[in-house]
């Protein structure tokens, strides 16, 4: 019996670092206010809002607190992180290291600090928090102090509202309903967002539910960024025309006027 | 109101945009210069990423010289000759800019050449106007001072290849306007400005050019040199963003004409000086930038060291 429970056991090992098993049998149900966002030309950002509830068969365990996890991520792709310094005078670029993956926008927000709400171990597994979201990979070969440039990456993009880390502000009642809001900014990248949340008690993933968003430039925008990298000379073109005839018009309009 | 710029992708104001615009085009009113040169720093500072700025910056440059040439050929004030030679010089080094310019983003140095570029040239052509119409203004409140002779014979006169410019009453070597369109059409790739406040000096003091036929030709060769610097940046890097350079040229335009107007009520020295002043200035805030310790050290741009 013992040993059939091991194998059992041995065998959910790999199956848990894909999908969580939920040792309380606790659920997630959740909703996206919106799975598409279309960025015009008066796009100034948008507000997604996330909502569910957790579907349960047996009554709320009360040993430990259940907490929510929501993470948005945006198209991830390389970068490269640049270091000025004082050479000859003149403040330039000397150091740079490379990060092979980090998202355009991560926002995390959770009903409680996310040192209490997740273990290390499970941070790690799931890439949750910011740090973890981003992938460096030999980075230290590339300058002595490379975790600085790390650091700095995620300072600047915090301070650009790219990275977002809002703790607390998942509203969870009875530890059943929950709503968390996010706000995307206006300098939103197109592409495939990915929405996960998680449930944890004490620190562990008792389930996981993905969802995604799609970004979409629309309307004149999309027009105009699709002509400019599909057709591009053609573009370039239509932007001379546009700019020959208004120099054009405004010559002729203020010669009109003049007489 | 704010405006998502579909190449830059950001949002910012369109009414600052067009304010923006028209202080330009109040500028270049005034002076007849195409403002690339204030227009592309200013853009730097508002968040534009630089390689945007710079490749609208010359889209913007051709919608503000067609309109100032169109304003010259009434006055028959542009000699075509001249043009199309300086223009074939301009070609080549704006292919070369824009080779370079692609070179050094790949090398996370073109902020800094960009930027050393513009303390360069503007703080030499701003001191030396400078200095120029200070005099100017000077001799005109002491007559009797000595006077200009029209035709000085310098080394330029000796090079083969010499072709007649009726217009200018020129019987002089293609190599020096070659040479002139060629450096000018390298700083429009780069710098993204049309080229007409080193264009000017360099056909009045190097090549000998009447002034009369000097903006003019100027302008008719950068409409030639920014409109290929625009499509070129389009095809090889996709940053001309039309919606940007709409809104400034709309501004650009307004802006032009009250600038002359109020140019028309100042004297030919007062204005040189003005503008010599400002240049002297934006070389300066540049030049500061780039002495000072900046307030951010780390930067992000997307993609892979080469």
């Amino acid at each position: 019996m013992i040993r059939a429970l091991l194998c059992l056991f041995a065998m959910a090992i790999p199956l848990q670092a894909q999908e969580p098993v939920s040792p309380t049998g606790e659920t997630i149900v959740a909703g996206l206010s919106q799975n598409l966002v279309s960025i015009t030309t008066n796009f100034t950002g948008s507000e997604i809002l996330i909502y569910g509830a957790i579907k349960r068969e047996q009554p709320i365990p009360n040993d430990s607190d259940l907490e929510v996890i929501a993470t948005i991520q945006g198209p991830s792709g390389p970068l490269t992180v640049r270091r000025k310094e004082r050479r000859f005078g003149v403040w330039m670029n000397v150091d740079a290291v490379t990060i092979s993956r980090a998202p355009s926008f991560y926002a995390i927000a959770s009903s409680a600090p996310l040192a209490q709400a997740l273990s290390e171990t499970d941070n790690l597994r799931y890439q949750v928090t910011i740090p973890r979201a981003i992938r460096a990979i030999g980075t230290a070969a590339e300058a002595a102090d490379a975790p600085v440039f790390l650091e700095s990456l995620i300072r600047l993009r915090t301070e650009s509202h790219d990275y977002v880390l809002d703790e607390s502000s998942v509203k969870l009642l009875e530890s059943t309903l929950f709503r968390a809001d996010v706000a995307l900014p206006a300098n939103l990248t197109e592409g495939e967002y990915r929405v996960r949340l998680f449930i944890t008690r004490n620190g562990v993933v008792i389930d996981k539910h993905e969802e995604s968003i799609t970004v979409n430039k629309d309307g004149l925008e999309r027009w105009i960024y699709n002509l400019a990298h599909e057709h591009s000379l053609l573009y370039g073109l239509l932007a001379l025309f546009l700019a020959v005839t208004a120099g054009w018009g405004a010559s002729a309009a203020f010669g009109l006027l003049r007489r | 109101m704010q405006l998502y710029l579909p190449i830059a992708e950001l949002s910012v104001n369109a009414l600052a945009l067009l304010g923006l615009g028209g202080i330009v085009g109040v500028l270049s009113g005034m002076f007849g210069v195409g403002g690339g040169f204030i227009i592309t720093p200013l853009l730097f500072f508002m968040g534009i990423p630089p390689a945007v700025a710079v490749a609208t910056g010359a889209n913007l440059v051709v919608a503000s010289s067609v309109s100032g040439v169109l304003a010259q050929l009434k006055r028959k004030a542009v000699d075509f000759r001249m043009g199309m030679t300086l223009m074939l010089g301009g070609l080549i080094g704006s292919g070369i800019g824009i080779w370079v310019f692609a070179w050094l983003t790949t090398l996370g140095q073109i902020d800094l050449f960009v930027q050393l570029s513009y303390v360069l040239f503007l703080g030499v052509v701003g001191a030396m106007m400078f200095k120029e119409s200070l005099g100017a203004l000077l001799r005109a409140r002491k007559p009797g001072g000595p006077i200009r002779r029209s035709h000085v014979h310098y080394s330029v006169h000796k090079l083969p290849f010499k072709m007649k410019f009726r217009a200018s009453g020129l019987y002089i070597s293609v190599i020096p306007p070659m040479m002139a369109g060629a450096a000018v059409g390298f700083l429009s790739a780069i710098m993204g400005v049309g080229g007409g406040f080193i264009m000017v000096p360099v056909m009045i003091y190097l090549l000998g050019m009447p002034t009369k036929v000097v903006v003019g030709t100027s302008l008719l060769q950068i409409i030639f040199v920014s409109a290929f610097t625009t499509v070129m940046h389009a095809v090889s890097s996709q940053t001309v963003d039309m919606v940007l350079a709409l809104l400034l040229i709309i501004g650009g335009v307004i802006g032009a004409q009250i600038g002359s107007k109020i140019g028309l009520m100042l004297r030919a020295e007062q204005l040189r000086i003005l503008l010599a002043l400002m240049v002297l200035a934006v070389c300066l805030r540049i030049g500061l930038g780039l002495l000072l310790t900046p307030d951010e050290l780390y930067s992000i741009a997307p993609g892979r060291l080469p």
